[in-house]
């Protein structure tokens, strides 16, 4: 008997139907959910500018500020790590002075990202160079490969790390430029704590962007741009 | 009626050197147990020198365990009789001083426990990334080698190992120079030199090391070495010491004609304090011109001489490491040319640095596991060079 | 062949018994389903750990339900604030009677937000 069970095929049509109703909306939840949080893009490229005509000698406010921000000791110690620090440099020539906050420079072709060797040293798309410490064997290659000497190693056990900013033994870190507060629409803690506007956060890509233009309009240069890294902070009054 | 008791005390003699090299190994083990608890603060390393002297051990084995194998590519690939009936004990202690070498890198890690993410995840741009694919490959080649000639019927195939192991030792050891040599922002390093500086490096300081080995594997079994093939291979260490001694002084003569070099090199030659002191009397006079006198000046150049010009060499490779790697370091990096600089992070400053127990201890266990392999593989198995009548070619 | 097979499986029956008596004791926090169930997180969570860690730090993507503080700020023992401090604790009563060792840690917090600022405050 080759009869069709129509009573089958109409139980069969119903249940599929409420099924792709009960699912749908959280299949459609989902595709919100995920549409909110973007990963970073390469058309955006974060940068920095530094004022150093604004910077004053004997000022911490960047340093206290990033210290406080990613839960880092605050010592000066030969194994405390700095992500950021003050540098006075002095013309050996004519004796002129000036001071300028040095951290990781994120440069576009960063040395210490080709050198490690468990690709832990990396560089997002949006132009910021991270340590995921998740891959980091702590080997210090990136160390010895910086030219700006912007990394640290942790050198002993951490407790009570910022829930943000996850740091432990073992690991090599630097300037995040505080990638979980432009995560969320912020700009960085020491650009934010200058109280002189010495540092000016921005997309460098972004034509309407202060720093696109200010870049555009002001003299700046990177440090050690003889070694064409093309390092997304640039410095003013150098 | 034979005399049994030299036999007896030699015995004993060989537990002895076990116990010993097993006790250093048991001090490298306690030193790992030490940094891996507490962090790298309890050794000397800092975030200026951040490679110490573990890392002079490690690479002094590495580039030795590489330049031994020159005793066995002159026999195999070169086909000197010689130096094809040293070729087993060579490349014993080319596995040996490698293991011994790459302990030490591996446990002065940060993060030890994560070597399988070193062998799973690859930075193609990386030397460190290619130096896993590097030494393990140069392991199962020497094993490989050592099998073509100690397996009867695998002996044609000797030839071809040895072109293999030849090779990949010269790719291994300019992977080596290379880790410093891309280093394009300090001073020290970023050279295109330091890659056939390492290998001919690697030539003066394994065949030293093979030197020694082979003169105390001769005394243990109350054998003397042909005179002749004595006269021949101390020789051979002449020239590579001549050899490396011009690679080490044309890198410095180069870096000085550099205005920008000039103030890393008077640090290193004539200011730096112990840097200097180690170069020239570690390595040149003690490593270098020492040696060389021993070596040739007429009279001397017999077996004893031959030793400690060899232990000599040994030690100045260890003087010249720790200037290369940890002076190299100390000079502060020169991130505002034409600036003088100061801050919190010891910007424009000279890095101080005092290796502390714990990486002499784990230094000296990597020596010692080198030693352990090497001392038991001669016992159980058949190394002994096995030479032919001598005719002179 | 018969009895290697039956002894065995005898020997099964106290294990099975056993695992019931000595299955851990959790202080699970605030508790609750944030990202998917029980049973799927017993068997999954170090999976979707690991993907997760590559999505927020390589790619940025940071969906605040499945980031590992929003786990720790739940799961935390309401006492002490910790997914770590004690036996029972979250993560470690599960962990230790796997015999798993947590690497996580090193580096994240194992306490609450809130009470990691209580402590700057003090």
């Amino acid at each position: 008997m080759s009869d069709i069970d129509t009573q089958r095929r109409q139980f069969l049509k119903t249940s599929a139907g409420a099924a792709a109703i009960a699912i749908a909306p959280g299949m459609m939840l989902y595709q919100t959910v995920r549409a909110d949080t973007a990963a970073a893009s390469s058309s955006v490229r974060w940068g920095m500018l530094i004022d150093t005509a604004q910077c004053k000698e004997g000022c911490n406010d960047c340093v206290t500020a990033c210290n406080k921000e990613n839960g880092l000791s605050g010592k000066t110690g030969t194994t405390d790590s700095q992500w950021i620090r003050k540098i006075e440099i002095k013309d050996i020539s004519n004796g002129h002075t000036v001071s300028l906050p040095m951290m990781c420079q994120h440069c576009e072709h960063p040395p210490c990202v080709d050198v490690c060797p468990t690709q832990a040293s990396f560089k997002r798309a949006d132009g910021i160079v991270l340590v995921d410490r998740h891959l980091c064997i702590g080997c210090r290659y990136c160390m010895m490969a910086c030219p700006y000497k912007a990394r640290s190693f942790v050198h002993e056990t951490l407790t009570d790390q910022n829930p943000d900013v996850p740091r432990g033994k073992g690991t090599v870190e630097s300037c995040s430029l505080c990638v979980h507060r432009i995560d969320k629409g912020q700009i960085p803690a020491c650009a934010e704590a200058c109280q002189n506007k010495a540092i000016l956060f921005g997309d460098l890509n972004d034509a309407n962007s202060e720093i696109y233009k200010k870049v555009r309009s002001a003299a700046t240069v990177q440090i050690r741009a003889d070694l064409q890294l093309n390092p997304g902070v640039r410095y003013q009054g150098l | 009626m034979v005399d049994l008791s030299k036999l007896y005390s030699m015995n004993r003699l060989y537990y002895v050197l076990l116990a010993i090299g097993g006790l250093a190994v048991l001090g490298g083990a306690y030193a790992v147990f030490m940094m891996e608890h507490h962090g790298h603060i309890i050794s000397g390393m800092n975030n200026q020198i951040v490679w110490g002297m573990p890392h002079v051990f490690a690479i002094f084995l590495i580039v030795a365990a590489s330049g031994v194998l020159n005793v066995a590519s002159i026999g195999s690939v070169f086909g000197k009789a010689v130096y094809k009936a040293r070729a087993p004990l060579a490349s014993l202690l080319s596995i040996a001083m490698l293991a011994g070498g790459l302990t030490v890198l591996m446990l002065d890690l940060g993060r030890p426990d994560r070597i399988i993410v070193a062998a799973t995840n690859y930075n193609l741009t990386s030397v460190f990334a290619w130096n896993v694919v590097l030494y393990s490959g140069m392991f199962s080649l020497v094993v490989v080698y050592l099998w073509t000639m100690m397996e009867r019927r695998m002996n044609p195939f000797n030839k071809a190992a040895g072109l293999a192991v030849f090779v990949w030792r010269f790719v291994l050891t300019t992977g080596t120079g290379l880790i410093f040599a891309f280093l394009t922002a300090r001073q020290a390093y970023g050279s295109a030199l330091l890659p056939p500086m390492f290998i001919v490096l690697s030539f003066a300081w394994g065949l030293a090391v093979f030197h020694v080995v082979q003169k105390v594997i001769y005394a243990w079994n109350e054998k003397t070495l042909d005179p002749a093939i004595l006269q021949r291979t101390k020789n051979l260490l002449g020239v590579f010491i001549v050899g490396s001694l011009y690679m080490v002084a044309t890198y410095h003569f180069t870096n000085m004609y550099f205005a920008q070099q000039k103030g890393f090199e008077l640090f290193i030659l004539r200011d730096g304090g112990i840097y200097p002191n180690l170069f020239w009397w570690g390595y040149v006079v003690f490593g270098n011109v020492l040696p060389l006198l021993m070596i040739y000046f007429p009279g001397l150049g017999k077996t004893k001489c031959v030793m400690v010009a060899s232990m000599l060499v040994v030690l100045g490779a260890f003087a010249l490491l720790y200037v290369f790697i940890i002076g190299g370091q100390a000079y502060p990096l020169n991130i505002f040319p034409g600036y003088e600089v100061s801050s919190t992070f010891a910007d424009g400053q000279i890095a101080g640095y005092t290796p502390s127990i714990y990486e002499i201890l784990l230094g000296f266990g990597g020596l010692a596991i080198a030693f352990l392999i090497t001392t038991v593989s001669v016992r159980v198995l058949n190394f002994m060079p096995q030479d032919k009548p001598y005719i002179s070619d | 062949m018969r009895l290697l097979v039956s002894l065995l499986l005898c020997l099964c029956i106290p294990a099975a018994l056993a695992a019931e008596a000595t299955a851990p004791k959790l202080d699970i926090g605030k508790g609750g389903e944030c990202v998917k169930d029980t049973q799927w997180m017993r068997k999954n969570h170090m999976h979707m750990l690991k993907h997760q860690r590559n999505e927020t730090v390589r790619k940025g993507v940071r969906v605040e339900a499945e980031a590992f503080k929003a786990c720790v700020e739940c799961h935390a023992s309401a006492s002490d604030n910790s997914v770590t401090a004690r036996e029972d604790s979250f993560c470690v009563g599960c962990h230790r009677y796997a015999a798993v060792k947590i690497d996580c840690f090193e580096c994240h917090a194992s306490k609450r937000k809130e009470a990691l600022a209580k402590k700057e405050t003090k």
